[in-house]
């Protein structure tokens, strides 16, 4: 694939950026709009990104979801490396096609039947067992389920890439296998384990359906919030909120992404 | 050298690798996890969707109840699922999800492997800029992207604005609140799970068979049919099951952007659940979702295991 | 094919009452139904260079890797300096192996891979920089301590995986396809300098190769494995010139065979009947076949000779054909001569004048003979 680019290459780009992009970019552009009304320009201002320092809802929302996605992401790294470990190292255990089956479906599962099933487990569970109380909780738990299954694929495609004779050779070295995993393997995989913690961080608080199912009462997450001031209409105040959003989430990627170049290079 | 519990070793010599009892609990632990919070789940949703409805918390049935002579009576009933059938609203509703699905597949494909081939075909110093603007809405919060989608297809938002600016029309298209706004929100949140695997797929291709194609006669469009698009055929089907099957139970682009014409299933659960409070029949919907989805989902994991693996 | 040195003068697997350093006794391993390895006894001597032959798949990396402790064996036991290794996991054994990949930590620098094996002993660390340095003075590649694998050069993490197998002083290492990766130059040049190291240290080495001049090179016995069994075991010189099966004659080395039927056996001489072959063959020394049964004899085309043009015709040992190919390799040239019976055989000659290639060329009708002693009888 090489030589000049066909127009028809150019124009295709051209208008599939455009298309992802001049969402983002209007939201952005009226983000900094004086007037209240968000598609009429009065003027260049910040004053909706101090009325949003001021919304105690979605500050309460922010830091609910932040808290939420940091346990998240924590349980779904450890859970995640053990599952990849399982199944990239261990063969051919018995159960393991129910496994692997169980790691990657909740990948595709639709967040309404995940959040569904998962409400009614705790519900069940309260009645039997008195635990868990449905709101910060029981979140964490049913976000670290689903992007266990994300920190798998991304662990598990860096795990297959390792030579596994490295680890015998330590082994053979005189390393006991506890050694072997946390001088060899882990030093290995950590990036791996980083992508898949932010990874699991992400989804976690960008999760409005599952979250909605499983909260209980007084626990509103930021997409929740989001969700409920766009139902009533446009607000210049999610703009200044979503622009805040887009603008850590490209410094971060392009960060990552920087790191990761100068690693390979 | 010889440890004195000599049966634990003898036991872990029959897992055949050292390290066995590390290797139980790395297994165990995510095992039942999962387990507990994935597959338990939907054996209950299946049991509920099976539960008469009553008015209570929970609003259903104990299916499995011990009678007075201590046997274990079963409340079996169907009539759910044939509530389901015999009501329009929700066979429309399966549908039209299938149909939205299926159409947005469609086009996400052609707009995505455009764009994925465009990609690979551009100089790889652009190459790094134009994957990383596809990565970054990847990233980017769903819900603030379909906020964005708002924004720009209302009736007084970007598109009817320039439209209008211009003089293409002298009234505001009505694209919001109608199944077309659900298209475009599904393609355009979508879009990033159709592109990058269908990248991946044509990066990989050796650009040796290009050539030797052409050296046998081949025309560059004969070559793409016969050796480019086969190649890529994986990255598509990848993409489309990411795009289908998240599609087909999509709950926040319908309600946010589509009207009362296109109900999809997502939203019918949803209401069901919340509004209706009739958990029952939220849970033989989303039986029904399952089953709709039990192939698609099936072919997506039998395709991640053999491409996520890794070359081990 | 020169003959390695090591330890080859004292012969300890010939001395009845020497205790073998590694006994191998009935090992058997089957993955899922297939037997990898199939009833294998070996023993390995203290200060041995073993060999282990084979083509890919014949069970030598199995074997190698149940000796390191990777795999365990489904029969059979394993006895390492008088101890059973059934209860010992690779960490404990007195054995370090040297991987095909090389399987350098790429995240660690040279020194701090050679070092690895003497942290996992708490060795005080003044004396691991000491060994460290001292190991890898040994194989000189003493000035890329800092460096990491990535930027090495292939020859180079060969020494560091071989100095990092040695730093611990096991009394066993293991070498898996060590030479594989390099190129044919440099592997000829290391190969020595291996034999060298390991008479320095006096450990014993066993090494799996598939390449049968390597083998033949380096080591004191080689043993040539096919389908998970033992075919033969002995110096490089037994195994060239008494193959003991049709199966190791043709792996090591070239082999003409030819089948045919005993029609008489004497302590001296055996006669066989061939149809490949218009006149008889003698087969010197004991015979070991009786009369009427059926065997093939070998002979290396190096022992080949060509009659020349109006010398008398030998009575046996002998046949006519016409030069088909000629293979030119410059210190030699193969020269495949078919029969009347169309059999083909291949002889070789060393090319003595720088013209002597001139005199045989194709479609030539030549005519050929050997030595009864130098017939190896092969019973099928």
């Amino acid at each position: 694939m090489n030589g000049r680019l066909p127009w028809f290459a150019i124009s295709v780009l051209v208008l599939g950026y455009l298309f992802l992009y001049s969402p983002i970019v209007s939201l952005i552009f009226y983000s900094f709009n004086e007037s209240r009304l968000v598609t009429v320009w009065a003027g260049f201002s910040t004053k909706w990104y101090g009325a949003l320092m001021h919304n105690d809802a979605l500050l309460s929302g922010a830091w609910l979801s932040l808290q939420i996605a940091f346990l998240t992401a924590s349980v779904a790294v450890v859970l995640g490396t053990l599952a990849a470990f399982a199944l990239i190292r261990f063969g051919n255990f018995r159960g393991r096609t129910l496994f692997a089956g169980m790691v990657t479906a909740p990948l595709v599962m639709p967040e309404v039947i995940t959040g569904l099933s998962l409400l009614l487990l705790f519900v069940a569970m309260e009645g039997v067992l008195g635990w868990p109380e449905r709101g910060m909780m029981t979140i964490v738990i049913a976000h670290a389920t689903f992007a266990t299954a994300y920190v798998t694929v991304v662990v598990q495609s860096r795990l297959g890439q390792i030579d596994m004779s490295l680890e015998e050779a330590a082994m053979d070295l005189g390393a006991r296998p506890f050694k072997v995993v946390r001088v060899i393997t882990l030093p290995l995989i950590w990036p791996a384990m980083l992508a898949g913690w932010l990874l699991a961080f992400t989804l976690s608080f960008d999760d409005l359906v599952i979250a909605t199912f499983t909260s209980g009462p007084g626990a509103k997450t930021l997409p929740m919030e989001v969700f409920s001031s766009v139902r009533m209409g446009v607000s210049p105040q999610i703009n200044a909120l979503a622009t805040i959003f887009i603008v850590v989430v490209t410094s971060m990627v392009v960060i990552a992404n920087q790191v990761a170049f100068r690693r390979r290079a | 050298m010889k440890s004195p519990a000599k049966s634990f070793a003898a036991r872990v010599r029959k897992l055949n690798q050292p390290g066995a009892a590390g290797r139980m609990t790395a297994l165990v632990i995510p095992y039942a996890w999962l387990a507990l919070f994935f597959l338990l789940p939907l054996l209950i949703v299946l049991k509920i969707s099976v539960a008469e409805s009553v008015m209570g918390i929970p609003p259903y049935e104990p299916l499995l109840r011990l009678a007075e002579n201590a046997t274990v009576q079963i409340h079996l009933t169907f009539s759910n699922f044939v509530l389901l059938l015999r009501d329009d609203m929700y066979v429309v509703a399966y549908l039209n999800s299938v149909k939205i699905a299926a159409i947005s597949t469609l086009v996400s494909v052609v707009v995505g492997y455009s764009m994925a081939y465009g990609i690979v075909s551009s100089p790889l110093r652009w190459r790094y800029l134009l994957l990383m603007l596809i990565i970054i809405p990847f990233w980017t919060s769903f819900l603030i992207r379909i906020y964005a989608m708002i924004g720009f297809l209302k009736d007084n938002g970007l598109v009817n604005n320039l439209l209008m600016s211009l003089g293409v029309i002298d009234q505001p298209l009505a694209i919001m609140y109608t199944p077309l706004a659900v298209y475009i929100g599904i393609v355009y949140s979508y879009l990033p799970f159709m592109i990058l695997p269908i990248y991946a797929a044509l990066e990989r291709t050796d650009p040796s068979l290009l050539e030797a194609a052409s050296d046998l006669g081949a025309r560059p469009w004969k070559a793409f049919l016969r050796v480019t698009l086969p190649l890529s055929m994986p990255g598509v089907v990848a993409g489309s099951l990411l795009v289908f099957i998240p599609a087909v139970g999509e709950f926040v682009i319908p309600e946010l952007l589509g009207g009362l014409g296109s109900p999809m299933i997502g939203k019918v659960l949803w209401a069901e659940f919340f509004n209706n409070r009739d958990w029952p029949v939220a849970s033989a919907v989303a039986v029904a979702m399952l089953a709709l989805l039990v192939v698609p989902v099936m072919m997506f994991d039998r395709f991640a295991s053999r491409y996520f693996r890794g070359r081990s | 094919m020169a003959v390695g040195a090591g330890g080859i003068q004292d012969k300890p697997w010939t001395d009845p009452k020497a205790q073998p350093f590694v006994r191998i006794q009935g090992v058997t391993k089957y993955f899922d139904d297939v037997a990898a390895v199939n009833g294998v006894d070996l023993n390995i001597c203290r200060g041995e260079f073993f060999a282990l032959l084979g083509a890919s798949g014949c069970g030598k990396t199995t074997l190698l890797r149940m000796l390191a402790g990777f795999e365990t064996p489904s029969a059979g036991k394993i006895f390492i300096d008088g101890v059973d290794m059934a209860d010992i996991p690779p960490y404990r054994r007195p054995v370090n192996m040297m991987f095909q990949s090389y399987a350098l930590f790429p995240h660690m620098t040279v020194g701090q891979n050679v070092a690895f094996g003497l942290q996992q002993e708490d060795v005080a660390k003044p004396e691991i920089a000491e060994r460290v340095a001292e190991m890898l003075e040994l194989v000189q590649i003493g000035e890329l301590a800092r460096r990491k694998p990535d930027q090495l050069s292939g020859g180079q993490r060969q020494r560091v995986a071989l100095a990092r197998a040695l730093i611990k002083r096991p009394k066993l290492v293991l070498l898996d396809e060590p030479l594989g990766a390099l190129d044919r130059k440099l592997r000829e040049h290391t190969q020595f300098e291996l034999v060298n190291i390991q008479e320095k240290l006096g450990m014993t080495f066993v090494i799996v190769t598939h390449d049968q001049e390597e083998a033949m090179t380096m080591a004191s016995r080689v043993c040539v494995m096919n389908a998970g069994m033992v075919e033969q075991v002995g110096t490089p010189s037994e195994v060239y010139e008494y193959p003991n099966s049709r199966f190791v004659a043709d792996f090591i080395g070239t082999a003409n065979l030819f089948d045919g039927v005993v029609t008489s056996s004497t302590a001296s001489e055996t006669r066989v009947h061939s149809a490949d072959l218009d006149g008889e063959i003698v087969v010197g020394g004991g015979g070991t076949a009786a009369v009427g049964a059926t065997v093939s004899v070998m002979v290396r085309p190096e022992k080949i000779q060509v009659v020349p043009d109006g010398s008398p015709a030998p009575s046996f040992n002998t046949a006519c054909g016409q030069v088909r190919e000629i293979a030119y390799l410059g210190d030699m040239s193969v020269y495949h001569v078919e029969l009347p019976s169309g059999k083909r055989i291949q002889l070789s000659r060393t090319n003595l004048l720088h013209t002597a290639d001139t005199q045989i060329s194709w479609d030539h009708t030549v005519r050929f003979e050997w030595h009864p002693a130098n017939g190896i009888l092969l019973v099928i």
